[in-house]
């Protein structure tokens, strides 16, 4: 039976990591994931997991043991954030591009410079385009939840690719929310067994990994690597629904609440998409016809199911927790706008960059937003696409 | 029964490093990977750093490797096999995996004692049970000779290069060997193909020691070193023979000189032949030659005592038969 606990979203992470029970861990510290790798030792150091832990002296090397671990056969997990998923960002390519099923919990953080150890998304979106399948987390229970889906969806045996799990650093890694755990067989049974594939410990049957592949042959591995990305989006909603019949918590490629029906709306990710729901609470309390789109699957990008979600709306808000500088639109606006471009219909869109090093994300800043959009729709006209919010002039 | 180190019986060992790559000519990194994988009686994985001896053996769709392999990048060939270990090991003791199974893994001098340093340091401290082979060829050869720490002083490289103001390498070789037998491993060596019997038997004793091992290798490069194309072996033991390259030891931390030469040859021998050391020979840098022959002396000198320290307890060993 589900049990209800509090819990943070590390201890939910590191949970998740303990139910999968994984052969090795390679791990490095780092804030504010450090807690997860913390409890998940404690586990192993009790007998709660048979993992074997490789206590790198670098995420460079954590993540390098990880990919000679899951060549070697056998299932794999780690968790980093900020500077450390930066410094893994060659490795991230060569665990994607050797296809290894690697389970990464990431605590997003901002990244220095300035030196700044508080949530903002600024890591994942600088791994955005590594090959790996990026999932993101409202809250603790949605870490907890998509860790346990990210091990059957990198070992999907028509995927094999690595995931990372994002969940907001502090603001989930560290709060204390309630959630439900599933029990620990049924969980243990949904994750299943590893099934390794080509392992290099398979001594009669050598294989080479990482062969030097140049002109005649590159792009048609990276040609094979975008296929398999086609078909993520379907395994994700097939273990979603499977996960569904286990927890009676329904998971999307994104999710929508209160869309269908909505003239503007705001699409926004993790933890502030949980202000911006009591927002649009209010707003639809007061009649205004908004609603609100949270990426869950953020790589590979849903695009005709997000343009399709988001066609019908005048006006749509796009909330970046990371800016991409060189004077363009956030990462999440410029996915936005991809998936619409394509659409018959196209909303008004315009860009907030909001919450950077762990700045506050307050629900007046969801109301200027929603206020701004309910103008937009009336009379169509955009002062700026792309504005720093909550930021002090 | 492990095969005799004969070359009689080793001949007839089936090649798990096969003909066919693609190094230069003359090369000595194949020398020493077949070298080693000829001394390896147990189902060996490998692990490579980027470098001359990954890009020119495993070009897909082929291979020279008759054994499980693994590249994934030019620092972490030490985490890589760690984690390739850690799994063996995690199997094992699940009972998934029976056999023996050995790890190793191969870098050059710039993959080991530049980029790869902190990777190989924290795969030592942690003591996996694999082995490290440096092939140190003394350069970034692989991207066109480049100096790397490991670059013998004086020599002319495409970053330092020899011209009007500059004479080459002015720092002497970082001492690796030293520094990974300082993290407390069980066991290190130096080790030259021309004394193949030496480096077989180093390699053997690694296979039955656990934990962490260490050998760097001397693998010349006759692109880089400009020599003949068929003097790989005569360098390497003309590095021997001037005590450039000292074959020894260390085992649980007691230092062991393996093969003393006879005569101690004077260093010009092993440079002269080198057209990268050509400028050396100039009267005005006569200094060089002078300095470098001091450090050679200095380090052999300093060898000496270090296994003199342990001599009277290597002495007594024979007694207590």
């Amino acid at each position: 039976m589900a049990k209800k606990v509090a819990s943070t979203g590390n201890e939910a992470v590191a949970n998740a990591m303990r139910i999968a029970n994984p052969d090795v861990c390679g791990a490095y510290p780092i804030t504010p994931a450090t807690e997860i790798m913390q409890r998940f030792t404690s586990f192993v150091s009790n007998g709660k997991a048979k993992t074997e832990m490789v206590l790198a002296e670098s995420e460079h090397s954590a993540m390098s043991a990880c990919i000679g671990a899951a060549a070697a056969g056998g299932r794999v997990a780690t968790a980093t954030a900020s500077q450390g998923l930066a410094l893994m960002w060659e490795m991230l390519f060569i665990a994607s591009g050797l296809r290894l099923p690697i389970v990464m919990g990431v605590a997003n953080r901002a990244l220095a410079a300035p030196l700044n150890i508080h949530g903002d998304h600024s890591d994942g979106m600088g791994a955005r385009d590594c090959g790996w399948i990026h999932l993101y987390s409202e809250n603790a229970q949605e870490a907890f939840d998509n860790m346990l889906m990210a091990f059957r969806i990198a070992e999907h045996m028509d995927i094999r690719l690595p995931v990372m799990v994002g969940l907001d650093g502090f603001i989930t890694s560290h709060s204390i929310e309630t959630m439900e755990y599933l029990d620990d067989e049924t969980a243990a049974k949904f994750v299943g067994e590893y099934k390794a594939m080509k392992p290099l410990l398979d001594i009669k049957n050598p294989v080479s990994y990482g062969p030097l592949i140049l002109t005649d042959m590159y792009m048609e591995y990276r040609k094979a690597h975008d296929e398999v990305m086609k078909k993520v989006p379907g395994v994700v909603l097939e273990i979603a629904a499977e996960y569904e019949k286990l927890t009676g918590r329904k998971y999307g490629l994104f999710e929508t609440y209160r869309l269908e029906d909505a003239e503007i709306a705001v699409v926004v990710m993790s933890s502030a998409a949980g202000t911006t729901k009591d927002v649009v609470d209010a707003y639809r309390d007061k009649g205004v016809k908004v609603g609100l789109l949270k990426p869950r699957l953020f790589r590979p990008c849903p695009y005709e199911q997000l343009g399709a979600a988001l066609k019908h709306c005048k006006a749509v808000a796009v909330m970046d927790r990371a800016d991409c500088f060189g004077g363009s639109y956030g990462p999440l606006f410029q996915d936005i706008a991809s998936a619409l471009y394509t659409q018959p219909t196209k909303p008004v869109m315009i860009n907030k960059i909001y919450g950077l090093g762990g700045r506050d994300y307050m629900p007046d800043q969801a109301e200027k937003t929603i206020d701004e959009l309910i103008q937009i729709a009336k009379d169509g006209k955009v002062k700026s696409v792309k504005e720093y919010i909550g930021v002090r002039e | 029964m492990a095969t005799p180190l004969t070359l009689k019986e080793l001949s007839k060992q089936e090649e798990k490093f096969t003909p066919g790559h693609r190094l230069c000519a003359g090369c000595g990194a194949p020398i020493v990977a077949k070298m080693v994988l000829l001394a390896t009686d147990y189902p060996v994985i490998a692990a490579n750093a980027t470098g001359c001896l990954e890009v020119s053996t495993c070009i897909s769709d082929y291979t020279a490797w008759k054994i499980p392999w693994m590249h994934s990048a030019f620092e972490n060939a030490a985490a890589t096999i760690s984690g390739v270990e850690t799994m063996y090991r995690s199997l094992k003791k699940q009972g998934k995996i029976t056999d023996e199974i050995k790890f190793i893994a191969f870098g050059g001098d710039g993959g080991t004692y530049d980029i790869g340093f902190q990777s190989l340091s924290g795969a030592m401290e942690r003591g996996h049970d694999m082995i490290y082979i440096c092939y140190d060829n003394g350069a970034y050869m692989n991207t066109g000779i480049q100096r790397s720490s490991a670059t013998p002083f004086g020599a002319d490289t495409t970053t330092c290069p020899v011209g009007t103001c500059n004479p080459g390498k002015l720092q002497k070789r970082k001492d690796l060997t030293k520094i990974i037998a300082s993290h407390g491993v069980p066991y290190v060596a130096q080790c030259s193909p021309s004394h193949w019997g030496d480096f077989m038997k180093k390699v053997r004793k690694c296979h039955e020691i656990k934990g962490p091992k260490f050998l760097n290798v001397i693998a010349p490069c006759n692109r880089g070193w400009r020599t003949q194309t068929d003097d790989a072996i005569k360098m390497a033991k003309l590095a021997v023979e001037t005590c450039y390259w000292p074959l020894f030891e260390i085992e649980n931390g007691v230092t062991k000189i393996t093969q003393r030469p006879r005569e101690k040859k004077p260093l010009v021998d092993f440079l002269k032949p080198q057209g990268r050391f050509k400028h050396m020979f100039a009267p005005e840098n006569e200094w060089m030659l002078k300095a470098a022959q001091e450090a050679v002396d200095e380090y052999w000198a300093r060898l000496e005592k270090e296994e003199a320290c342990f001599a009277p307890a290597a002495a007594e060993a024979p007694k207590a038969e």
